[in-house]
């Protein structure tokens, strides 16, 4: 079986220790987090994770059912089966004397990307996509100097049907 | 004996009592409603930050409370009653160190899915993570092994936490759930209003199963030629032992029955071959290893069942797997025919439809099996032999006693020559492997069971483990009989370094124990010894004989194994029978 990366939604009651539960169950049972989100839901009372993971079916399936087993979840749904919309923010604070900032500029046009903050030898650029795409504007961002990297994980939903 | 009477049925002038919307503490809210959801005992050791709950408990005579000596002999306690009577069993610590204490009782009972509502004090709200005195995060600490848990917040709050609790904990694949409440929270008044309904919204465990599943495991059965079910503590736990026999009866099909599971059907039914796995019998293993049609009823097929799991079953060409947790079925083994539900219900529904699988020669096989290699030991006229201890106690109280057992090789020898007859007379620590449950686990099933009798048989280290609860039969008169298999060394661990470690015997011998008759008198605690058989049969029969606690000590040889022994890394079909020697 191949490992695969899955992204899942967990609608959770908003109690004390509910990421610890989530956490905990993922970390005891040694199953993968590259990223979680949490943040509030649709509904009063109820938050959403979104947790991207890896694993082979047989994995998934016991990270859904054993998921199910806390108490305070209400509903998984595991979005990479079906099309989904993907996002993460990055801020990205990268070294930029002024000779340097035309370049760093075009590459922030190039993904739509935005400089939120200008400062003497370093610009603050606010990315926002899929997390291939803010990988790859780290990657063409580095040789200029990363100072500090900070991503906020993916969030993500089911795209409407027709 | 001071046992008080099962309340099961609240008279209806306490409950009027206890139903008043008066103005009373969080103690007092807590304690009517621990008696509103029927409890009759509950097991526990005050302390600072629940002395308002244990002044609520003072001249509060509907409420009936046993002190124990330390507050994993109160869990193990309210783990045996919660096992021996199939109720929620209760129990009280107060924070820090009481809370800490209880953890090892919390995950034996989390392990083999006993109901049990854990009740701990918490410094005063405002404290709490701040490292006060006596402060631990214990709902954080447990949270693994729960199967939830929860911080109260508000006195208001205190009913509905309690009843979703006791819910919680008793439906679904059952298990612990812990209720920490801080000091100042049992202190606050509030008008009492008792909570009746519950709606959890994530928590509805599935109970009725899917009818076509089940429609599948009867066609599979009817085309099967060497059927074999494995019946786990999930029979036990959904009192599903009636439809059980009924549904073996139709189908024909030989059982065999997990540590939990035994009683669930009785030892000793002709399709009965014994427990499977690490020390099952040859006709247990042998038949699972030939089986065509393997369904697992209630048993989650644990790694001391199925040892090394590749070539587990290896003939099976359809596996039921019936279980009322979905997360246990693919989780080790993945089965043709998963079927979800409580137990129960599911046997109740196949027994409308079950017809006998069709080979007899397979039964003959199995019969064969069994006189060709039954259980077998070589008795001593000059040693006395610990499984010849263990068929005495079965010949003599002829399989109806509930049995309590520490853990290690006395349990093993249990589980093998006691025949149960009835559900819910083993009381073992089976997932954990709790050393120190044998004997508080019993306390609880007496106090569960005031007109049966109880054993505790336990090994000489496990018995040391929680040995202060002496005190508690004696001052309560409850009269456990204790069983000592004392062979003055730790015998499980002897029995591994001696075949798998080359003898080289590290840290096992437990000669220097204390005199155990001594130590059970000095407890006021009637204590007899036995070294031969004919000892062990008077001493046993004046112990029976004896209405209060007694502790027997019966000393015998070093160096017995147990056997059939699979040791790791092999097939169940790979057992060591003890005649290599």
């Amino acid at each position: 079986m191949i490992d695969s990366r899955h992204t899942i939604s967990v609608l959770v009651n908003n109690q004390p220790g509910v990421l610890q539960r989530v956490a905990g169950l993922f970390g005891r049972r040694g199953y993968n987090i590259d990223s979680i989100t949490v943040g509030a839901s649709e509904e009063a009372g109820l938050s959403r994770m979104i947790i991207v993971t890896s694993g082979d079916d047989a994995t998934m399936e016991q990270i859904e059912k054993q998921l199910y087993k806390l108490i305070d979840v209400i509903k998984v749904i595991d979005l990479s089966s079906n099309p989904n919309v993907e996002r993460e923010v990055a801020l990205i604070k990268v070294t930029a004397e002024p000779s340097a900032r035309p370049e760093i500029l075009g590459v922030v046009e190039t993904f739509r990307a935005s400089v939120v903050d200008i400062g003497p030898s370093a610009l603050i650029v606010q990315a926002v996509g899929s997390a291939d795409k803010i990988d790859a504007i780290v990657e063409l961002l580095r040789p200029y100097g990363i100072r500090e990297l900070s991503r906020t994980g993916v969030t993500a939903m089911i795209r409407s049907l027709k | 004996m001071s046992i008080p009477s099962p309340a099961n049925v609240l008279k209806e002038e306490l409950k009027t009592k206890l139903l008043k919307p008066d103005v009373v503490s969080g103690s007092e809210i807590l304690l009517r409603c621990l008696l509103l959801e029927g409890v009759e005992c509950v097991f526990g050791y005050p302390g600072g930050a629940v002395l308002y709950i244990y002044d609520a408990m003072h001249g509060n005579a509907d409420f009936h409370h046993l002190l124990t000596r330390h507050e994993q002999g109160a869990i193990h306690a309210a783990d045996g009653y919660a096992r021996s009577t199939g109720k929620v069993g209760v129990c009280i610590a107060t924070s820090g160190p009481g809370a800490t204490n209880l953890v090892t009782g919390i995950a034996t009972a989390y392990m083999d899915s006993i109901p049990l509502v854990v009740i701990t004090g918490n410094v005063v709200s405002p404290l709490i993570g701040t490292d006060a005195f006596q402060e631990v995060d214990i709902t954080g600490i447990t949270m693994p092994v729960t199967k939830h848990s929860y911080l109260v917040r508000s006195v208001e709050e205190l009913p509905r936490v309690i009843h979703e609790a006791f819910h919680i904990a008793g439906t679904g694949r059952k298990g612990p759930v812990l209720i920490d409440i801080p000091k100042d929270i049992s202190a606050k008044r509030a008008e009492f209003r008792p909570v009746h309904e519950v709606s959890i919204r994530g928590y509805n465990p599935t109970t009725d199963p899917n009818k076509l599943q089940v429609d599948k495991m009867i066609r599979a059965i009817r085309e099967a030629e060497q059927p074999v079910i494995i019946a786990g503590g999930g029979v036990v736990s959904a009192d599903a032992s009636a439809e059980l026999i009924e549904f073996v009866e139709k189908t024909r099909i030989p059982v065999a029955t997990t540590l939990l599971g035994l009683g669930g059907f009785p030892s000793g039914h002709e399709l009965w071959m014994g427990m499977p796995g690490n020390h099952g019998t040859y006709t247990a293993n042998m038949a699972i290893q030939n089986a065509d049609l393997l369904i697992s009823i209630g048993a989650r097929f644990d790694d001391r069942v199925t040892m090394e799991l590749k070539g587990f079953a290896p003939k099976a060409k359809k596996i039921v797997h019936i279980d009322i947790d979905p997360a246990e079925i693919g989780k080790n083994v993945k089965p043709d025919i998963p079927v979800v539900g409580h137990v129960k219900n599911v046997l109740a529904y196949a027994n409308t439809k079950a017809t006998a699988a069709p080979d007899s020669a397979w039964l003959e096989r199995i019969e064969q099996m069994k006189r060709d290699y039954p259980l077998r030991y070589k008795d001593s006229e000059t040693e006395l032999k610990p499984q010849f201890v263990i068929e005495m106690i079965n010949e003599t109280t002829k399989g109806e006693a509930i049995i309590t057992t520490d853990v290690g090789q006395h349990q093993m020898w249990v589980a093998q020559y006691y025949k149960f007859r009835r559900p819910r007379s083993i009381v073992t620590s089976g997932g954990l492997g709790t050393m120190g449950f044998g004997f508080p686990s019993a306390i609880g099933a007496q106090m569960g069971n005031p007109d049966k009798l109880v054993v505790s048989i336990n090994g000489d280290g496990g018995i040391q483990m929680c040995s202060q609860e002496l005190a508690v039969c004696a001052i309560n008169d409850i009269p456990v009989k204790i069983v000592v298999i004392n062979n003055q060394v730790l015998g499980m661990v002897r029995q591994w370094q001696e075949i798998i470690y080359d003898q080289r015997y590290s840290h096992i011998d437990l000669s220097g124990s204390p005199d155990f008759v001594k130590l059970a008198e000095a407890y006021g605690v009637k204590g007899l010894r036995a070294t031969n058989k004919e000892e062990a049969r008077r001493v046993w029969q004046e112990a029976l004989d004896t209405p209060g606690p007694v502790l027997i000590d019966f000393r015998v040889c070093k160096h017995e194994n147990v056997y059939p022994m699979v040791t790791q890394g092999n097939t169940i079909d790979k057992m060591l029978m003890g005649d290599e020697e």
